[in-house]
């Protein structure tokens, strides 16, 4: 064999990839599953501890804090090895795809609440004042007046941290998850051929090519106004 | 409480395991001394390259930047360290976790750099120039250095990022902190070294994290 008929035979065969794209497609669709579950419960945790830290309790305060700067610090794959491995030791079993579930959530709201946080402060204090003084209460002055102006600006990054993260879910196959990359690596040690690999990279370039994207295009178009 | 502890913070088996755990700790390290130079390396080649005017540079590097950011750093990782040896390329983990960190934290130091460079006004180029500085003196004295400045929080960030990353390395052997404490707990059935070793990267990380927390709450203000 030319070293180019090895190459192809390695990484392009086309007898390999016809055998592990059925796997390879059932993993795209648990990665977008996953990738979903994730956006949705992380972004909304990181709001929900924004709106409580607003609240001004000081003891409240320090403690999301510290949640939040644990959540940035501890890798994301310490935290899903720790889940899925440590939690059975007290008794409780968590499968693969809640342990990278939970453990992404987690750092996705760490994040989120930061920049939903930066958003709210830098709404100035003059809008607070004048919507409480028109009579709204908290959460209205909050939904109606604080919110509005301050997730525009948490747009742009807001969404590069959350690419980010849900590229993540490729970590879920250390846990055993079948998702694409689960099933390309499963799919390379069953055939010896490292097709299945070249397929799940093409999968994800499907994936996140357009993602990366979006978050270009978002980023000039929500881009801070001095 | 006490199956907490005994399954959890385990004080023993934590003293047990610390030898393999410290030197997990100082490969971890070692690796971040190796990736983070290596990154900024293929991102300031990176982000030089795109200031120049040809359409024909500036589009393979945008495609080449956008397809290491959209391609998960594990997957790339396993694609070197697996597939290169059916080229007949035996690689060391060492050698496959440089490559594909390379690779991927290249794209995003340079996507940084980039928007670095793009923020230094156009008049110091041409006033470096116009005092006689060729253009790779005018990158070097003149616009590295505010582009560097005026991204520094996003570069902190990046490079906290990619020591948090080297975890992933664990995923092809390479001894780090991460693989050291699985090993532990797969010989004691306990995850106290795991514990232990997120203790101890959230040691090492946090003060970044805090600093982080100040840069951009003073961006922040400025920007109000």
């Amino acid at each position: 064999m030319t070293g180019w008929e090895r190459f192809t035979d390695s990484f392009f065969n086309a007898r390999v990839m016809a055998q592990y794209l059925p796997k390879i497609i059932e993993g795209f669709g648990l990665t977008i599953v996953l990738a979903l579950c994730i956006i949705a419960a992380g972004l909304i945790a990181g709001l929900a501890l924004a709106v409580l830290r607003a609240l001004g309790v000081r003891p409240l305060n320090w403690l999301i804090i510290f949640v939040v700067d644990l959540f940035r610090a501890l890798p994301p794959l310490v935290i899903i090895v720790l889940l899925f491995f440590g939690l059975p030791s007290m008794g409780m079993e968590l499968s693969g795809f809640a342990s990278a579930w939970l453990a992404l959530t987690l750092v996705l709201m760490a994040f989120s609440e930061e920049i939903f946080w930066a958003g709210i402060t830098s709404v100035p204090k003059g809008q607070w004042e004048a919507a409480r003084s028109t009579g709204l209460n908290f959460l209205q002055a909050l939904g109606y007046v604080v919110l509005p102006q301050a997730l525009r600006l948490t747009i742009p990054p807001l969404t590069n941290r959350t690419i980010a993260i849900t590229k993540g879910t490729a970590l879920a196959s250390v846990v055993a998850v079948p998702d694409i990359l689960g099933a390309a690596s499963s799919g390379l040690s069953h055939s010896f051929n490292p097709s299945p690999l070249t397929l799940g990279a093409l999968a994800y370039l499907v994936l996140f090519f357009p993602v990366v994207l979006l978050g270009r295009w978002i980023e000039t178009r929500f881009a801070w106004k001095r | 409480m006490q199956d907490f502890l005994e399954a959890f913070l385990n004080w023993e088996i934590m003293r047990e395991a610390s030898p393999i755990l410290w030197q997990g700790l100082r490969a971890t390290l070692l690796l971040s001394l190796l990736v983070v130079p290596l990154g900024l390396l293929g991102g300031i080649i990176l982000a030089v390259l795109s200031t120049l005017p040809h359409a024909w540079v500036r589009w393979p590097l945008r495609v080449w930047v956008d397809t290491f950011r959209a391609l998960p750093p594990l997957v790339l990782l396993i694609f070197i360290f697996a597939g290169l040896p059916f080229l007949g390329l035996e690689i060391s983990a060492w050698t496959a976790v440089a490559i594909g960190f390379f690779l991927n934290t290249g794209a995003y130091y340079g996507e940084i750099l980039r928007a670095g460079i793009e923020s230094v006004p156009r008049g110091q180029v041409e006033a470096a120039r116009s005092t006689g500085l060729s253009a790779a003196q005018t990158m070097r004295f003149i616009v590295l250095p505010q582009a560097v400045r005026n991204v520094l929080p996003d570069l902190i960030s990046n490079t906290l990022e990619v020591v948090k990353l080297t975890s992933i390395a664990s995923v092809v052997a390479l001894p780090e902190l991460l693989f050291q404490a699985r090993q532990a707990q797969s010989v004691t059935y306990n995850a106290s070294p795991i514990v232990a070793a997120a203790i101890m990267y959230f040691i090492l990380l946090w003060p970044v994290v805090r600093l982080l927390s100040r840069l951009e709450n003073k961006q922040l203000a400025a920007r109000r």
